[in-house]
C-alpha cells in the first residue's frame, strides 16, 4: 500500500464517520459542525486527487458560506437545539433498502468500467490545471452553456433576494 | 549550492545525510524532514507572535502618549513572557453549560486558520511552503472561512448572550467582508497572469502593483481590517456593551490563544499587503543589479519581508488607535452598499483597462492604470457625497447647502 492509499482510508473513513455522525447528533449545532467535518474531508479528497482548485473552493463555499448559514438557521430557529423525538420513523427499512440498492447499483458501474483499476498519469511539470478549467467555463466546446445557465441563475436568486428584502416605503 | 544562498536546501539535505546514516528509509526521513521544517516555521512565528504582543503595547502606548511597558529588560522587553507566564498559570474556567468540546477547539482553530496561512507566503522564491499551489489568493479566504468557523463555535459554546452576540457580529463582518476582499485579490491576479504568491511577486518588477492599482489596495486594507475584526470594526469585542465579545468566557491560555492569534493574524495581513501591493520579498528589484546580486539571499529576502509586513501592521494599528468604532448598521451597510459595489466597478474597469492597455508601453500602461484607479475613486467619493447629503437633507428637512 502507498502512502498515498493510507492518507486516503484515513480521510474516507474520517468524512464516513463525519457524516454518520451528522444524520445520528441529537444536537443540532452538533450536527451542524459535524457536517462541517465531513465536508473538509471532502476537499481534502480534493486535495489529494491534485484539484487544489476545486479543495480550496470547497473550503470557501461549503464550509465558509454554507455551513455558517446552516448554524446560523439552527440558532434562528425557536426550537429547543436538542432533540428528544425518535430518530427512526416507520420508513427506516424502506430507507435502508434503497440506500443498499443505490451503492451496489455504484459499486457494479464502477467495476464494469476499466478506468477504476488504472492509476492516473503523472501530471506534466508545467501543467496549469486554473488556466485550463478557466478556458474549459469559457470555451463553446466545454462548458460555457452550464455556466452561463448557472450565471442567469445565480443572477436572479439575488435580483429575488433583493426583491422580497426591498423596504417599500 | 551555498548556505547564504538556499539555507532550507542546504539543510535539508545535510539532515538527509543524518538519518539516512541513521539506517531510516529515504521517504521516512523525507516525511521527518517536511515535519521538522513545518515545526521550525510554527515555532518561529509564535516567538514572532511574542514579540508582537510587545510591538502592540508599546505602539498604542506612544498613539495614546505613554510610555508603555519599560519595567522589564531593556524598553520592556521581558514583559511579554511575564504576560505569557500570566496567562499559563491562570486558572482555567469553563462556563457551566458550555459545550465542553467545542468550547476547547475553538481557540485551536482560531489561532490554526492564522498558522495555515503562512504555507502559500513565499518568504524568499525559494522557501515557501507548499511550492507548486497557484491558488495562494484564493487560499487566504479558505482560511478566513475556518477563522469564521472558529468564532461562531466559541460565541456559541461558552453559553453566554455577551459572546453569542458578539459571535453574530463578528461572523455577520466577516463573511460580508470577505467579498470586497475576494474581489481585491482577483486585481494582482489579473496583473500577474496567475493566483501564485510567487508568481505574483516576480511579476511586480519593475512596477509594484500599488502604483497600478491604489485603490485596490485600499480597499484590501479596509476588508482586511474588518477580517480581522479590529477598530473600527471591533464591533465582536466592543467592550462597553459587551465585555469582550465571542471570548468573553474564556481565561488563561485560552484567551491568549485568541489574541495572539489576533496579533498574528494582523501582522500576517500586513505581510499580505507587502506581498500583493509593494513587491513582497523583493527589495523593489534593487537585487537584479549586477552589482547587487549578493542581494539575492532568503536572509535579505525574509528581512524585506518582515519589514514590508511591519510597516503593514503598523497602518493596521495606526488605523486601529486612531479611528472610533462604528456602528453595526453602519458598518455592513458601509460594505454592502459602498465597498462591495466599488470593488466589483473597480475589478471590472481593470480587468477591461488591462485588456486595452495589454500591448502599450509600461509608462503608458502604469499611468493609465493609475488614472483609472483615481477615477473611479473620485467617482465613487462623489456618488457617496451627494448620496448622503440628499440623506442629510431629508433628516434635517433643510438644505444643506
Amino acid at each position: 500500500m502507498t502512502g498515498e492509499q493510507i492518507i486516503f482510508i484515513l480521510v474516507a473513513v474520517f468524512t464516513l464517520v463525519s457524516g454518520f455522525m451528522v444524520v445520528t447528533s441529537r444536537n443540532l449545532i452538533h450536527a451542524a459542525l459535524w457536517l462541517v467535518s465531513a465536508l473538509f474531508g471532502v476537499a481534502v479528497a480534493y486535495a489529494l486527487l491534485n484539484a487544489a482548485f476545486l479543495a480550496v473552493v470547497q473550503v470557501v463555499v461549503y464550509i465558509g458560506a454554507i455551513a455558517i448559514l446552516f448554524i446560523f438557521a439552527v440558532m434562528l430557529t425557536r426550537k429547543d437545539m436538542r432533540d428528544q423525538g425518535p430518530q427512526m420513523n416507520p420508513n427506516w427499512w424502506a430507507g435502508a433498502v434503497l440506500a443498499v440498492l443505490v451503492f451496489a447499483g455504484l459499486v457494479f458501474l464502477l467495476l464494469s468500467w476499466g478506468g477504476l483499476s488504472a492509476t492516473a498519469a503523472d501530471m506534466p511539470a508545467d501543467f496549469d490545471t486554473i488556466s485550463e478549467l478557466g478556458n474549459a467555463l469559457v470555451s463553446p466546446d466545454a462548458y460555457v452553456l452550464p455556466f452561463e445557465v448557472a450565471s442567469v441563475l445565480l443572477v436572479a436568486a439575488l435580483i429575488g433576494a433583493v426583491y422580497v428584502a426591498y423596504n417599500r416605503k | 549550492m551555498s548556505f547564504w544562498n538556499d539555507p532550507l536546501n542546504v539543510t535539508a539535505d545535510w539532515l538527509m545525510g543524518i538519518f539516512t546514516g541513521w539506517g531510516m528509509s529515504e521517504i521516512v526521513a523525507q516525511i521527518l524532514i517536511g515535519f521538522l521544517g513545518i515545526f521550525v516555521l510554527v515555532a518561529l512565528l509564535m516567538v514572532v507572535d511574542i514579540f508582537l504582543v510587545w510591538v502592540e503595547r508599546k505602539v498604542v502606548a506612544r498613539f495614546q502618549d505613554r510610555i508603555g511597558p519599560n519595567r522589564l529588560g531593556p524598553w520592556g522587553l521581558i514583559q511579554p513572557f511575564a504576560d505569557i507566564i500570566k496567562l499559563i498559570i491562570k486558572e482555567d474556567t469553563t462556563p457551566g453549560g458550555a459545550d465542553k468540546v467545542v468550547y476547547n477547539v475553538a481557540p485551536i482553530l482560531s489561532m490554526m486558520s492564522v498558522l495555515i496561512l503562512w504555507a502559500v507566503i513565499p518568504l524568499a522564491p525559494q522557501m515557501i511552503g507548499v511550492e507548486d499551489l497557484n491558488i495562494g489568493a484564493l487560499y487566504i479566504i479558505a482560511a478566513g472561512a475556518i477563522g469564521t468557523l472558529s468564532i461562531i463555535m466559541a460565541g456559541w459554546s461558552s453559553n453566554n448572550k455577551f459572546a453569542l452576540i458578539g459571535a453574530f457580529r463578528q461572523v455577520a463582518v466577516m463573511v460580508s467582508f470577505e467579498i470586497p476582499m475576494l474581489t481585491m485579490l482577483l486585481i494582482p491576479t489579473i496583473f500577474a497572469g496567475s493566483m501564485g504568491f510567487n508568481d505574483i511577486i516576480q511579476a511586480q518588477y519593475p512596477v509594484p502593483f500599488v502604483l497600478l492599482a491604489p485603490l485596490a489596495a485600499i480597499i484590501f486594507l479596509i476588508a482586511a481590517i474588518a477580517e480581522l475584526g479590529r477598530a473600527p470594526f471591533d464591533m465582536a469585542e466592543g467592550e462597553s456593551e459587551l465585555v469582550s465579545g465571542f471570548n468573553t468566557e474564556y481565561s488563561g491560555m485560552k484567551f491568549g490563544m485568541f489574541y495572539a492569534g489576533e496579533l498574528l493574524h494582523a501582522f500576517t495581513f500586513g505581510g499580505f499587503m507587502g506581498i500583493l501591493f509593494f513587491g513582497g520579498y523583493s527589495l523593489f528589484g534593487l537585487e537584479r543589479i549586477p552589482a547587487l546580486a549578493w542581494l539575492n539571499s532568503p536572509f535579505v529576502h525574509i528581512f524585506v519581508l518582515i519589514v514590508k509586513a511591519m510597516i503593514g501592521y503598523w497602518i493596521i494599528m495606526w488605523v486601529k488607535y486612531t479611528l472610533l468604532r462604528i456602528r453595526i448598521d453602519h458598518m455592513l451597510a458601509f460594505n454592502w452598499k459602498f465597498l462591495t459595489p466599488l470593488a466589483f466597478v473597480l475589478l471590472m474597469v481593470v480587468a477591461l483597462m488591462n485588456a486595452l492597455l495589454k500591448g502599450s508601453p509600461l509608462w503608458v500602461y502604469t499611468a493609465g492604470m493609475f488614472l483609472s484607479n483615481v477615477v473611479v475613486g473620485w467617482v465613487a467619493l462623489e456618488v457617496a457625497r451627494v448620496y448622503s447629503r440628499r440623506e442629510r437633507e431629508k433628516v434635517e428637512g433643510v438644505a444643506t447647502t
